[in-house]
């Protein structure tokens, strides 16, 4: 081995420079990523910027491992509790009825989002108005086709415009892994306020926490903000 | 027996048994926390074996515990060994950086560990650094706006593939380099191999490693 001349005692700390580098990236990362996300993603096309490590795309949820099949034919949907017509409603009922379409950023609590989704399907309010729900009821829940998902909106946000239960979405049914053939869908709030996969809706005299706010999350999941001053309608809460 | 048969026999302690715990319990942390991250990364393509809520709590706490192994070592009496080893992966002399700009053709007077060891240690340990921040942004998320969490998912996305990359490339060099793999399981290495491989270690180190037999 030839012998490099020493040197002196004047050691460089490359080591800690590149660890201080790496961290700043990071951080750096942190503050201005979610706009670097988008911005590459609106260069690619969402179909190439979704294969991007970090890129908008859906991160699929199942709460038990399950992604249920349900063809359209076998689809239910039951309507009940303070209501003057309990019903069951089929897939081919759902998109008889006036359909509303909605485009919208898909907003996970947890950071990542989908722009320019497209939805199809049913105002809640409409359907809430078919059965009958009782003027005095104060909430309404849902439950997903395994049971293992919950959610519930008092009936004020129940009756938002943008709020429907959907049959499509991105312009086609909606797939298995989306919470297919019917979900709802909540424009206004975090993504896991749209329930998959689902197969009952209850009117009910309380709200009841669902399965991620009893893990954790804000009860009202307004989109930026939570019930804080952004909140549409603050009489709503 | 003549002296350099002698020398081939001769052994001296490369890692201690702190710097080696250290090492098997985080790697093992690491193995957990990428196995953990596939299904919660790409959910719709794998059958889940857990629920999960389950999955993702394992990859959360293995998360937060994963700096606890090394600062255990690091931070205690016993941690002489492993405080002098994070010294040298910072210093560099400039021989050193011309080595690394050079993808190690030219030839050096090299230390414990080359260029590209130091490299390594460095960049695993700021990805770390970074993943565990950034996890912490995602798991208490009510804490930081909206857009620092996307930020944060963005960033916690890159740097998982930017560490696995390295941990790769550190997994290859260990099975081809089994003498050097051999010291992180038993500590020693032979001072032949010292002599080839870390010479400028071997002749600081010589002297004090002889009379050192804790491993």
């Amino acid at each position: 081995m030839t012998s490099e001349p020493r040197e002196g005692p004047g050691t460089i700390p490359v080591g800690r420079r590149v660890f201080l580098g790496v961290v700043a990236l990071g951080a750096a990362g942190v503050v201005v990523g979610g706009a670097i996300q988008s911005g590459l993603g609106r260069l690619l096309g969402s179909g190439l910027g979704g294969l991007l490590p970090g890129g908008d795309h859906f991160r699929i949820y199942s709460l038990n491992g399950v992604f249920p099949t349900i063809p359209n034919d076998m689809y239910r949907l039951e309507v009940s509790g303070l209501v003057d017509r309990p019903t069951t409603f089929t897939f081919s009922d759902l998109t008889a009825m006036p359909s509303t379409r909605l485009v919208a950023t898909f907003q996970c609590v947890t950071g990542w989002r989908v722009p320019d989704v497209a939805w199809e399907g049913v105002k809640l309010s409409h359907l809430l108005e078919v059965v009958g729900a009782h003027r005095d009821a104060v909430a309404v829940t849902f439950e997903s086709h395994d049971g293992a998902d919950t959610e519930s909106l008092t009936i004020d946000q129940a009756h938002l415009p943008d709020v429907i239960v959907a049959y499509r979405m991105l312009d086609a049914p909606i797939t298995t892994e989306h919470g297919g053939p019917v979900r709802l869908y909540v424009a206004p709030m975090y993504g896991y306020k749209s329930l998959k996969w689902l197969s009952a809706i209850r009117v009910v005299n309380a709200v009841q926490p669902g399965y991620w706010e009893l893990n954790g999350y804000p009860v009202n999941g307004w989109l930026d903000g939570s019930t804080g001053p952004t909140n549409p309608n603050p009489r709503l809460t | 027996m003549t002296g350099a048969l002698e020398a081939t026999r001769r052994t001296l302690v490369r890692f201690d048994v702190v710097e080696r715990a250290a090492h098997w319990v985080s790697a093992a942390m690491f193995a957990v926390l990428i196995v953990t991250a596939i299904p919660l990364y790409y959910g719709s393509l794998f059958g889940l074996v857990l629920p999960r809520i389950a999955i993702e709590q394992i990859h959360l706490w293995t998360g937060v515990a994963l700096p606890i192994p090394f600062a255990v070592a690091a931070l205690g009496p016993w941690g002489r060994r492993l405080r002098r080893d994070v010294r040298r992966v910072n210093e560099w002399t400039r021989a050193e950086i011309s080595w690394l700009a050079s993808w190690g053709r030219i030839d050096i007077d090299a230390d414990k560990f080359n260029p590209g060891q130091k490299l390594n240690a460095v960049l695993v340990a700021a990805s770390s650094v970074v993943l565990f921040a950034t996890g912490v942004i995602l798991k208490w998320f009510d804490l930081f706006p909206v857009s620092w969490r996307g930020g944060a998912t963005f960033v916690h996305d890159l740097f998982a593939w930017l560490v696995v990359v390295v941990i790769l490339g550190h997994v290859y060099m260990a099975l081809t380099h089994r003498e050097a793999l051999a010291s992180m399981l038993r500590g020693r290495v032979s001072e032949a191999w010292a002599a080839r491989r870390a010479s400028r270690w071997l002749a600081e180190d010589a002297g004090e490693t002889g009379s050192d037999s804790r491993v």
